[in-house]
């Protein structure tokens, strides 16, 4: 279905050679040695594009850029350089109400339910505030609305007037949905939203979101480590290396076959709930190299098993394959397409 | 294989661990009986609250003062919860060993990681300094941290997240412990990581014949990891088995209900099952089951009640009123699925 959408319909969000870069600060021995400043590369020319009303799952371990770029998509962090164009219309340099105007349409959602919150502010409080400063509603409008937005997300009556100490973790996640969902957004923007919460909560987030995006035709990016819940929510997958994609296609296909040897890695390496399945040797050795020292060539080269002379020297590009996209020079090869 | 020939090394019968009040305590761990056996790793799963993380520390009698321990823990025959401070150190680091969750507040940050591991050694061992050092490389090098010789005079700052559990692992192993309490020590760390470190202790109990208690809450992580595993629900236990057994035939509510809210052989993005409510809070636990607000098949007895630990097979336990309703009940929904 993605498929047909995709070749049809203009993507809702089109990121192009998308860098992130954080300077470091340089320290009294350093400034004196006149060593240069060091470089965080968070993100490394990231290109994508998430189709209207399509889930993406983006995964990758720690350090790998995934949270930055959640956060460059919502505006909270500002590119080094690259575009990110929201329907056809670059938003990296809309100043003002039009701005204001783009925000309200990408909504992030938290990963920390205990601090993502205001702890002085009642429900009430907080979701009053993102309705009023947008203007969404006024007078009795603002109390009705956060009624149904408790509905909404199936908080209990009388939970408008309570503050975020008085909810379990999965009832504050649900807040910061409801607080997502005020604004009336296009495109929801989860940055691990289940992950802190007990296996036994998370279904029921996971099953609220789906319902939502099903019954407001929304938009999510949702970023997680989680291989197993990004299978089961996402029509597409993005895998993320020291800040760049290298393989993304349609969900089924690459957690069935995927491409790249790092995807290949990553799903190897998750356990797995067949007791029968066991290794001996890790999946993958080494870890992910510092961002303030990325790699010449293929990023992956260092942990790769595949790698070759050309790896080290050329950085291969994102480019079809299969079914999807992947960045590596013998992806053909290594992914059997 | 031969598991039933090796010995049983820690005998735990009706471990109930309190804290605050004696007149109105908070039960953490109630009545909990396990074996482990010689070179036998045995998982302890649960949610936030369940009372695993106590159980680990109250072997080891690091929840007092403020903790009470009750009942009996016979290490090697020897019950230890009767043991003054004194006698108890004696046992701890030397025989049975901990490792934590947070590498980096575990280790002290100002001390080299060289000097960590010779303090254990010394307190431990009759090595003298020069032996110490030598042991310490080999530790080091056993946990697989490379160039092991040039590592000993880095602060633990200076190691990834990874690196700094082998650093706790190698700390642990100094003194050749016959036990290894394992709490969480992967939730910090990515999928990859993970896994190597899991690979590492299994090869360890394997080849060292070391005993390990792992907690995790990941199913994942058991059922690729743990010889045996222990479910636990509101500081009680509810089910236990071989790993296979229980992953692949689980017969408590609980454990069913965990089993089937992770997303495994279900069509993507349809609504996955979730146990309804949350954990219960310590001090509102029902005199009966535990387990009794979320369950679908609890009966009129089931609040008042307690289910004791039954035998339902030559190795499994289970400790319900309703085992024939539960199966019935999910082996339902597997229909309709």
């Amino acid at each position: 279905m993605i498929e047909s959408v995709q070749q049809t319909a203009t993507p809702l969000l089109s990121i192009r050679d998308l860098f992130m870069r954080f300077e470091k600060r340089r320290s009294l021995s350093d400034t004196l040695a006149g060593r240069p400043r060091q470089v965080v590369s968070a993100l490394n020319g990231v290109n994508l594009d998430v189709m209207p009303a399509e889930t993406l799952g983006i995964v990758g371990e720690s350090g790998c850029g995934k949270s930055t770029l959640a956060r460059c998509i919502a505006g909270l962090n500002w590119p080094t350089s690259g575009d990110i164009r929201f329907e056809g219309e670059s938003v990296i340099d809309l100043k003002g109400a039009r701005r204001r105007g783009y925000n309200k349409r990408v909504q992030m959602m938290f990963q920390d339910p205990y601090t993502s919150l205001n702890p002085r502010m009642t429900v009430r409080d907080t979701l009053r505030e993102a309705i009023t400063v947008h203007r969404m509603r006024e007078g009795a409008g603002i109390d009705r609305r956060v009624d149904e937005l408790l509905d909404l997300v199936r908080l209990p009556d009388g939970a408008a007037d309570k503050y975020p100490h008085e909810f379990s973790g999965g009832q504050r996640q649900r807040i910061g949905i409801a607080r997502a969902l005020s604004l009336e957004p296009t495109c929801l923007v989860a940055d691990e939203l289940v992950s802190a919460l007990d296996v036994s909560v998370q279904a029921q987030v996971v099953n609220l979101l789906l319902e939502l995006q099903d019954n407001l035709g929304l938009t999510v990016l949702f970023v997680a480590h989680d291989l197993r819940l990004v299978r089961h929510v996402s029509h597409r997958v993005a895998v993320i290396y020291l800040g760049a994609i290298v393989e993304v296609g349609p969900s089924e296909a690459l957690f069935s076959k995927p491409m790249h040897p790092y995807s290949q890695a990553l799903l190897a390496a998750a356990p797995s709930l067949d007791p029968t399945a066991r290794r001996r040797a890790p999946a993958l050795s080494g870890e992910l190299p510092s961002p303030l020292d990325i790699p010449p060539g293929c990023p992956f080269h260092i942990r790769c098993p595949h790698a070759a002379e050309l790896c080290r020297r050329a950085k291969p590009a994102l480019r079809p394959v299969g079914n999807g996209m992947a960045a590596c020079h013998f992806a053909e090869a290594i992914g059997g397409a | 294989m031969n598991q039933l020939e090796k010995e049983t090394v820690l005998d735990v019968r009706r471990l109930r661990t309190e804290f605050g009040l004696a007149e109105r305590p908070l039960v953490a761990v109630d009545g909990v009986s396990f074996q482990v056996k010689a070179g036998e790793i045995l998982g302890l799963v649960g949610e936030s609250g369940s009372g695993k993380s106590i159980t680990l520390r109250s072997i080891l009698g690091i929840v007092r003062p403020r903790g009470r321990v009750l009942g009996e823990i016979f290490w090697k025959g020897r019950d230890l919860v009767p043991l003054d401070e004194g006698a108890l150190r004696r046992v701890r680091g030397r025989e049975i060993a901990m490792i934590f969750q947070e590498p980096m507040s575990s280790l002290n940050p100002l001390l080299t990681v060289g000097l960590q591991i010779s303090e254990n050694l010394a307190a431990h061992t009759d090595l003298d300094g020069k032996a110490r050092k030598a042991r310490a490389i080999e530790l080091l090098d056993m946990v697989g941290i490379p160039a092991a010789r040039n590592r000993l005079g880095d602060y633990p700052h200076e190691f990834s997240g990874g690196m700094r559990q082998r650093v706790m692992i190698a700390i642990a192993l100094a003194s050749n412990p016959q036990l290894l309490l394992a709490d969480e020590p992967t939730t910090a760390l990515d999928v990859t990581i993970q896994d190597q470190i899991l690979r590492l202790i299994q090869a360890l109990s394997r080849d060292l014949g070391m005993a390990v208690i792992l907690v995790t809450h990941d199913m994942g992580v058991v059922a690729e990891t743990c010889d045996r595993v222990a479910v636990m629900y509101g500081g009680r236990l509810c089910e236990t088995g071989p790993t296979a057994d229980v992953i692949g035939d689980a017969r408590h509510p609980y454990s069913l209900g965990l089993l089937r809210s992770i997303p495994r052989d279900v069509p993507p993005r349809t609504p996955l099952y979730s146990i309804p409510g949350a954990p219960p809070s310590l001090n509102a636990l029902p005199a009966g089951c535990a387990f009794t607000a979320r369950c679908p098949v609890a009966g009129p007895e089931c609040r008042d009640v307690r289910p004791g630990l039954a035998a339902t097979g030559q190795l499994r336990q289970v400790a319900c009123h309703h085992r024939e309703e539960a199966l019935a009940h999910f082996s339902v929904r597997e229909a309709a699925q």
